[in-house]
Formats: structure tokens, C-alpha cells, sequence
């Protein structure tokens, strides 16, 4: 500086004290370093939890296989034989009910929050919903066990079992504990998470969209049908996978009514097993450790399905991020 | 004759439609019903089971009456604090790194890595502490539950944590980088009293959806039917002694559960519902 | 060709007296550039500056001298680089991703261009004032004002109640704040948040005050108020004003700079001059239709 300021006294002092702290910004460099540690925990973290899982299944994927141990249908512990298929198949099979279920819901929510409801209730509906999506999964698992699940054992199963029971799938034993039940509260459990995501979608279809159909004469269902959801798909089906990838990971409210059965049977209403509820259900009684392998080795493949499930619904949730009409052509 | 065939096409377009939209507004009505099921059966069932003893007493012996939770809500507390104290420091400092500093790439990189642990089923989370802490210390114990619930948190509070940080408008840092002040001056005493609100709100909602995690304690914290004794072993905690209880032969037990679902719902269900009324229009969706 | 990458050509033939056509229509332009002799505290000598967003150039290489202690404008049409040209002078243009500029900028006499000078300490000399009023929201008026300070931890030796009235006098807020000085700095009117910027910038006391179309989020009365405040502060601190309000600019200030957007869409300072040159006798045909209002 050649300069004199103006007022000398303060600014020299500002000058000196600045000089302290940043010359070099020791500050800067050590709370940048601070924030990327934490940072660098987080990937360390994601990183152990493969390796940790992996090396906890590596008895039982040296004694099975990783891909045998999938495709073998075996659970005996008296016998020390170990395979995944069943409860990989319940796990697929009571998440693809619960989807089935639960999509026309969830889109009929979505539309008639976006599309119908007066803007007075809209709010109250959408947050009511998601209210749904707080209640801890223990919940959900004492309501259905308790609530639920009588009311399905004596009024809805055997009108199902009279009714239906030429299909192989409604079916006597019947006792309440069944794939069914389970799909039914996963279904509830999912409802929300799909309708949340559509509400956003379906929000970002351009007004002038559907307008444009309304003026050429067409009902608002027609709108919704041909306009709505087809510009919003991209969206909406990342959304289903989404919900898919809670049902496919949910545990608590599973185990408590599935009945933990280790068979596959076409019959949804007799019990089964998926990969979460076995973890849960034998983890504790595991009494040897390649049983207790053999129940990790059934979380690793269940943590890679929903990561690849889970991806999945990322890319197209992303990218309709980035273009609200996904793939349209 | 054309002119009234229209008329009947357009006609039935209109009851399909009427129909259609109907059904849309059953699944809203329907699904808020199914809402006041789940809670009304909770609020009434608990409501009648829940005493003074239940927050103050210990589980009696099997056969016993009466008795309480006393030990499973403090375990609980303790277990999530546990969480708290781990989880939070990460995920702030994660969100800063990832707002303020990090390159688009690295940010879009970690944020993928960790909306994919938030993906991993909880269950997997339980094993994933247990290979790594309770097999090692040959203990199940608190420290095991808090670690899994921390792993629950740290995604959910980082993104959230990420996003309050940038809600920050550019022109309040660009006001304090015209004032001379150092960029990490600028995050703790501008942006991050900025985001303040937000942030605290991203870390209740997390420790809220934690508190209500089940799965990840089976086998860390396990449970206990007495008071727990020390950090270092087995704790009892309200999620795990209400599937015990519920799963369990015993009415007298499953009306415990009912209590315990009661104080668990009002922590957790409480805490989400009065920060999504508080911030309406917000998206908290991953909550 | 809209892109344009600086090379090392491009700039050596702006430092050495080489030929070609591109010299010639400097030389041209900077015919019209006033020189301006300052020695008073606060002058800033601008040599060959120029700003770029990635590769795309959008200041022109500058060279004027902006003089102390005195309120100089920079006017032009929209998108002719007048604010990010502003924003070089105290190396705020740097914190936007991918903003890079070259040349020199001498704070009397010394570069803060140079290698080794922090740009956070230039900031404490170099203040600024932006287009909408920025106090911090979650601060009091009393702390806003104090935040330089406190930010940055400075223990000053005048006591910080005197330094904030005298930071609110300088900046004629202090009758209408004096009584809620512990109120949120957001719940005074627009015109009031930006004379409370203004405040919080003088109170660390710096050599420059730029402000950067200060004016356009306010209303007339408003606006009244802050050229007011501009010319008074004239004598304590050098003021760079960065308007597209010609009648502003001939109110408030002592030298005006006219830039424009040449066809690479660079900004390019066109004309240098007193502000009573610039708006009565331009010596540039572009800086006279711009000033009687037949384009911008």
C-alpha cells in the first residue's frame, strides 16, 4: 500500500488481524478438509457395508455357491442345508402383489389430488396420506397381525377360497398367516410412496397439455387417460419401482404376518417366508455359524436385488428430473 | 341418425369418465380411511392400556399383570441419542461439502452413493452392524443399535442437510464474500444460521423415522427385560419389546404392545406430521 | 464466432506496440478514453483487464483509470458487461464456477491481480453493494452492520456501538433505525435494506464502494435517497456506480464510462469521460445515440 487511508487506526488493524487469519486461509483449508472427511465417511461406510455383508456370507457362499445358494429351494437347518429360492420367490412374489394392488390407488390418489380435489381439501388429502408413510413399520405389522389379519381369516378368505377357489391360488390351508396378508399391508405401506412421487409428475404436466385435449372435446377422464399419463410414464413408472424397492426391503410388518413358512406354493393364501422376514424371524436362533452365513449370505442377495431395484427407479425418477416427459415419443 | 349416435358415444365417454374419477376419489377417501383404522385402533387399544406404570414400571414376569415399558423407552432414547450423536456430525458435514465446496461430478457422485444406502433394506443395515460390532465385541449392546440407526440417519439427514444449505440464496454468501469474510466464516455464521430452521428440521425428521426402525435392533441391541447396564450390553428399546409382545401368546402383553405403539406413533408420527404442517409445500418425500 | 479463447497472442499484442488491424482499432478506441491524473486515496488504475465465463470473453480489454474519492459510472446498454467489469475490481467475479479474469487492477498502486494477494482481503478493501438489498436474515439491523467486523473476528479499537452508528449515519439511515437497532435487518422497507447494505459495507471502512445498479429493485423516493447518500459519501470513498438509468448516472457522478457489446460479444469500453463530456459533447457516434436514447 502507498496509500495512507483515509482514518488511519482502524484499518490498519483490519489489515494486521486479516493478515493472521488468512494469509494462506488456514481456515478455509482446514474446515474444506473437515467437510470432505465426513464426506469421505460416508463413501467408507457405503463401502464397509458391501464388505462387511460379503465377508459375513462367505461361509455360507463357500459351502453353497452364491448363485446355487439362490436357485436351490433348501432349508434345513437339522441337516445343514442352506438355498434362497423360496423366500427369494415370496420376497418377488408379495412385493409384485402388493405393487398390483397398490398402483391404481395410489395413481387414482395422485389424480385426484392433482386433478379433482378443491384446492380447499387438496392439502389436507395430500397430507393425510403422507402421513401414512410416518407410521413405523412395527405398526403396520401390529395392526396387521392383530386387526387385519382375523378380519381376512374369517370374512374375506373363505368368500375367496368359495368364490375363486377353482384357481390354483385361493386355497385351503387358510389360516390368516399368508403371502396375502402380507401383500395386502405392503400395499398400504407403499400407497403412499408411489402417490407422492406421481403427485409430483402428474404436477408438472404442462397446463397448456391439457387444455389443449379438454378443447377438442375430450371428458376429463379422457384427459387424464391419454394426456396425463402417458406424458407423466417415465415418472410414474420409476415411482412403481420405488414402491417395489420398499416392499422388496420392508421386514417388521412382514414377518409378523407371513407365518414364516419355508415352501413355495401357488397357493397366496397359505404362509410363507421372504428373505427379510427369515432374517428376522431365525437371526437370533441361528445356533452354528453356517447357519447364521447362510442368513447373511439371504441379506446379501436381498441388499443387491434392491440395489438394483433401487437404481433403477433413481435413473428414471432422474430422468424425468430433467425432462418431465421421460421418453416420449 | 348420426347426429344422435354421437350423442350416445359422447354420452357413455361422459359416464366412463364420471365413473373413472369416481373411483379416484374412492382410493383417497379409502386410503384416509384405512389411516383412522391403523391410528384409531392405536389410539383406542393404546389408550386403554397405557397407565402411569407403563412409563415408570419394569416388564413383570410372564403370567404377571401390569408392569410397564420403562426400560424400553429410556433404551430407546439412549439408542437413538447413540444414533444422534453419530450420525448428525457426518451428515451436516457431508451436506456443507456437498453444497459449498464439492465439483458438480464428486457431489453427483457421492449423492448417488448415498441415496443407494438409503435404499438398502434396513434389515441388511442390522447385519451389517452386527458382522461389524456385535460379532467383535461378542456382545450385543446399545452402541451396536445406536451404530444402525446412525446408518439409517446419516443418508436421510446429508441429503436433507445438502438441501436446506441450498435453499441459501447465493447473494447472502456473495454479500458476506464482498464483506472480506473467509469462506468457512461464511458457512458457519451466515449459511448455516440461514439453513438453521431447515437443518434442525431434516435432523428431527431423521432421528423420528429412525426412532421407529425395528429392524436394524433385533440382533444389535437385541432387548432386555431390565434396566440396561452400560453402553457396552444388551438394551431394551420399544420396537423390538413391541414385536415381542405382539408376537407373543399373551393378551395382556399384546395390550402393551397397543401402549407402546401409542408412544411410539406419537414420537415419531407426531414429530413428521407437526414439521410437514409447519412446512407445507415443501418436498420431504424421501422422510 | 462467439467463442473466443484467450491466447497468449491475443494478450502480448495489447502489451507491445505491434501492427495489425486489431491494435489500430484499440489505439482508435482508446482515443476516446479519458487519462485521468489521481493521487488521491482509493484511485484504481485498470490495465488490459478483461472477465471470462469459461471461454467465452465478456469484457473486452479495459484500460482507464477510475479516480479517487470520486463517483464514476459505468452505463451501457444491457448485457455489455458493465457488471461483470464491475465485479473484476474486487475479484467477486472469481466466486462464480468457471469465471476467470486476466489483467491488472491497481488499488492505488498495488494489484490485487497479483499472485500472491488474498482476494478476501481486497474484499475488505473493495466493498460492495448488489442490485437487491442482501442483509442477512437471520441478523439485527445493529448486527448486520457489525458483521464485517464480526464475521471476521476484528477486534477493533473503537468500541462497535460508535463504529455501527457511524457506519448508519454515513449511510443517513441511523434517525430512522436508532430505536430498533435489535430488529430483523429484513423487516425494514426495500430502500431501507439497501441503505443498511450500504451501512454494513462502510463499516469496515473501505477504500472503494462498488455498487452494482443499486437502484433497481427500488422505488423513486427510494432512489432519491440512495443518490443522495452517493454524493455525499463521494468525499470519504471512491464510488463506482454500475446503472442503466442515464439520468441517474448524470446526477450522482464525476467521470462516466461507456461500454457496449462489440460483435463478439464482448463488452468494450467505448468512451471515457466526464460525466458533462459523456452526456453534453461524446466523442464517440455510439456513446451519442446511446445517451439521447435512439438504441438501448
Amino acid at each position: 500500500m502507498t496509500v495512507e487511508p483515509a482514518e488511519p487506526g482502524l484499518l490498519q488493524k483490519l489489515q494486521a488481524s486479516a493478515r493472521e487469519q488468512v494469509t494462506g486461509s488456514p481456515g478455509d483449508v482446514v474446515f474444506k478438509l473437515l467437510a470432505l472427511g465426513f464426506t469421505l465417511i460416508i463413501l467408507l461406510l457405503a463401502g464397509l457395508l458391501l464388505y462387511t455383508v460379503w465377508t459375513g456370507a462367505s461361509e455360507s457362499i463357500g459351502e453353497f455357491g452364491f448363485f446355487s445358494f439362490i436357485v436351490t429351494q433348501e432349508w434345513n437347518p437339522v441337516f445343514r442345508e442352506f438355498g434362497a429360492l423360496h423366500v427369494i420367490v415370496g420376497t418377488l412374489a408379495s412385493s409384485a402383489i402388493a405393487v398390483v394392488l397398490a398402483v391404481p390407488v395410489a395413481l387414482g390418489i395422485a389424480l385426484f389430488i392433482t386433478e379433482l380435489a378443491p384446492p380447499a381439501i387438496r392439502g389436507i388429502v395430500a397430507f393425510t396420506i403422507d402421513i401414512l408413510a410416518a407410521i413405523p413399520s412395527i405398526v403396520y405389522g401390529l395392526w396387521g397381525l392383530h386387526v387385519l389379519l382375523p378380519f381376512l381369516d374369517q370374512h374375506i378368505n373363505p368368500l375367496l377360497i368359495n368364490y375363486l377357489g377353482w384357481l390354483p391360488f385361493f386355497d385351503r390351508p387358510a389360516f390368516g398367516f399368508s403371502l396375502l396378508t402380507a401383500s395386502i399391508i405392503l400395499a398400504i405401506m407403499i400407497v403412499p410412496i408411489i402417490s407422492a412421487i406421481a403427485r409430483e409428475v402428474i404436477g408438472s404436466v404442462p397446463t397448456a397439455q391439457k387444455e389443449g385435449m379438454l378443447a377438442l372435446g375430450a371428458t376429463r377422464w379422457e384427459v387424464m387417460w391419454k394426456v396425463i399419463l402417458p406424458y407423466a410414464r417415465a415418472g410414474i413408472v420409476g415411482a412403481i419401482i420405488l414402491g417395489l424397492a420398499r416392499a422388496i426391503g420392508e421386514t417388521m410388518a412382514v414377518t409378523m404376518v407371513i407365518g414364516n413358512a419355508h415352501y413355495i406354493s401357488a397357493n397366496i393364501l397359505a404362509p410363507s417366508a421372504t428373505m427379510a422376514s427369515i432374517i428376522a424371524n431365525e437371526f437370533r436362533e441361528a445356533t452354528y455359524s453356517l447357519y447364521l452365513s447362510a442368513l447373511i449370505h439371504v441379506g446379501l442377495v436381498l441388499m443387491f436385488i434392491s440395489l438394483i431395484v433401487n437404481i433403477l427407479a433413481r435413473v428414471l425418477v432422474w430422468s424425468v428430473a430433467s425432462d418431465p416427459g421421460g421418453d416420449r415419443r | 341418425m348420426a347426429l344422435s349416435a354421437a350423442d350416445f358415444n359422447y354420452r357413455r365417454r361422459k359416464l366412463i369418465s364420471a365413473v373413472m374419477l369416481g373411483a379416484a376419489a374412492t382410493s383417497a377417501i379409502g386410503m384416509i380411511a384405512v389411516l383412522f383404522l391403523i391410528l384409531g385402533y392405536v389410539f383406542i387399544q393404546g389408550g386403554q392400556a397405557i397407565d402411569f406404570a407403563f412409563f415408570t414400571e419394569l416388564p413383570r414376569p410372564v403370567g404377571q399383570e401390569g408392569g410397564g415399558m420403562a426400560n424400553a423407552i429410556v433404551g430407546s432414547l439412549i439408542v437413538l441419542a447413540i444414533a444422534g450423536v453419530l450420525a448428525i456430525p457426518v451428515g451436516f458435514f457431508a451436506g456443507i461439502y456437498l453444497s459449498e465446496y464439492a465439483s458438480t461430478t464428486f457431489a453427483g457422485a457421492v449423492r448417488f452413493v448415498i441415496e443407494t444406502m438409503a435404499g438398502v433394506p434396513s434389515i441388511v443395515i442390522g447385519i451389517f452392524a452386527f458382522v461389524l460390532i456385535v460379532r467383535p465385541m461378542g456382545t450385543y449392546s446399545a452402541i451396536a443399535g445406536g451404530f444402525a440407526l446412525a446408518m439409517i440417519m446419516i443418508p436421510i439427514f446429508a441429503r436433507a442437510a445438502e438441501e436446506a444449505l441450498k435453499t441459501v440464496p447465493f447473494s447472502l454468501r456473495e454479500a458476506a464474500m464482498a464483506l472480506g469474510v473467509p469462506s468457512w466464516r461464511i458457512v458457519l455464521r451466515v449459511v448455516v444460521p440461514t439453513a438453521g430452521p431447515g437443518i434442525i428440521t431434516a435432523a428431527m425428521l431423521a432421528l423420528a423415522r429412525a426412532g421407529g426402525e425395528t429392524a436394524p435392533l433385533i440382533f444389535t441391541a437385541l432387548g432386555n427385560r431390565f434396566w440396561q447396564e452400560g453402553l457396552t450390553s444388551p438394551i431394551a428399546t420399544l420396537p423390538v419389546q413391541i414385536w415381542e409382545y405382539a408376537s407373543g401368546p399373551y393378551a395382556d402383553l399384546h395390550r402393551q404392545a397397543w401402549a407402546g405403539s401409542l408412544v411410539l406413533v406419537a414420537m415419531t408420527v407426531g414429530i413428521i406430521g407437526l414439521v410437514r404442517l409447519l412446512y407445507r409445500g415443501t418436498s420431504f418425500r424421501q422422510f | 464466432m462467439t467463442q473466443q479463447a484467450p491466447t497468449q497472442t491475443q494478450r502480448d499484442s495489447r502489451d507491445h506496440s505491434g501492427a495489425g488491424p486489431s491494435l489500430q482499432a484499440t489505439q482508435e478506441q482508446r482515443s476516446h478514453i479519458a487519462k485521468v491524473e489521481s493521487t488521491d486515496p482509493g484511485t484504481i488504475t485498470i490495465e488490459n483487464l478483461e472477465a471470462y465465463y469459461g471461454n467465452f470473453r465478456a469484457v473486452a480489454p479495459v484500460t482507464f483509470t477510475i479516480p479517487g474519492r470520486k463517483v464514476t459510472a459505468v452505463i451501457g446498454p444491457s448485457g455489455c458487461g458493465k457488471s461483470t467489469f464491475i465485479r473484476c475490481l474486487n475479484r467477486m467475479h472469481e466466486t462464480v464456477r468457471g469465471a476467470s479474469s486476466r489483467g491488472h487492477v491497481l488499488l492505488d498502486g498495488e494489484d490485487i491481480n497479483g499472485p500472491k494477494v488474498d482476494p478476501v482481503l481486497i474484499r475488505r478493501k473493495i466493498g460492495m453493494v448488489f442490485q437487491k438489498p442482501n442483509p442477512f436474515p437471520t441478523m439485527s439491523i445493529y448486527d448486520n452492520v457489525a458483521s464485517g467486523l464480526k464475521l471476521n473476528g476484528i477486534k477493533s479499537g473503537r468500541p462497535m456501538n460508535e463504529i455501527v452508528e457511524q457506519a448508519l449515519r454515513q449511510a443517513a439511515l441511523w434517525d430512522e433505525v436508532k430505536d430498533k437497532l435489535k430488529q430483523a435487518g429484513t423487516a425494514l422497507s426495500g430502500g431501507q435494506q439497501q441503505r443498511l447494505c450500504i451501512a454494513r459495507a462502510l463499516a469496515v471502512e473501505p477504500e472503494v464502494l462498488l455498487m452494482d445498479e443499486p437502484c433497481s429493485a427500488l422505488d423513486p423516493i427510494a432512489t432519491l435517497a440512495i443518490e443522495d447518500l452517493i454524493r455525499q459519501l463521494a468525499p470519504d470513498v471512491t464510488i463506482v456506480i454500475v446503472t442503466h438509468n442515464m439520468q441517474q448516472a448524470s446526477r450522482v457522478s464525476d467521470m462516466t464510462a461507456f461500454f457496449m457489446m462489440n460483435e463478439q460479444r464482448s463488452g468494450e469500453l467505448v468512451e471515457y469521460a466526464t460525466t458533462e463530456t459523456i452526456f453534453t459533447n461524446p466523442a464517440d457516434k455510439r456513446t451519442e445515440d446511446y445517451v439521447t436514447g435512439r438504441f438501448g
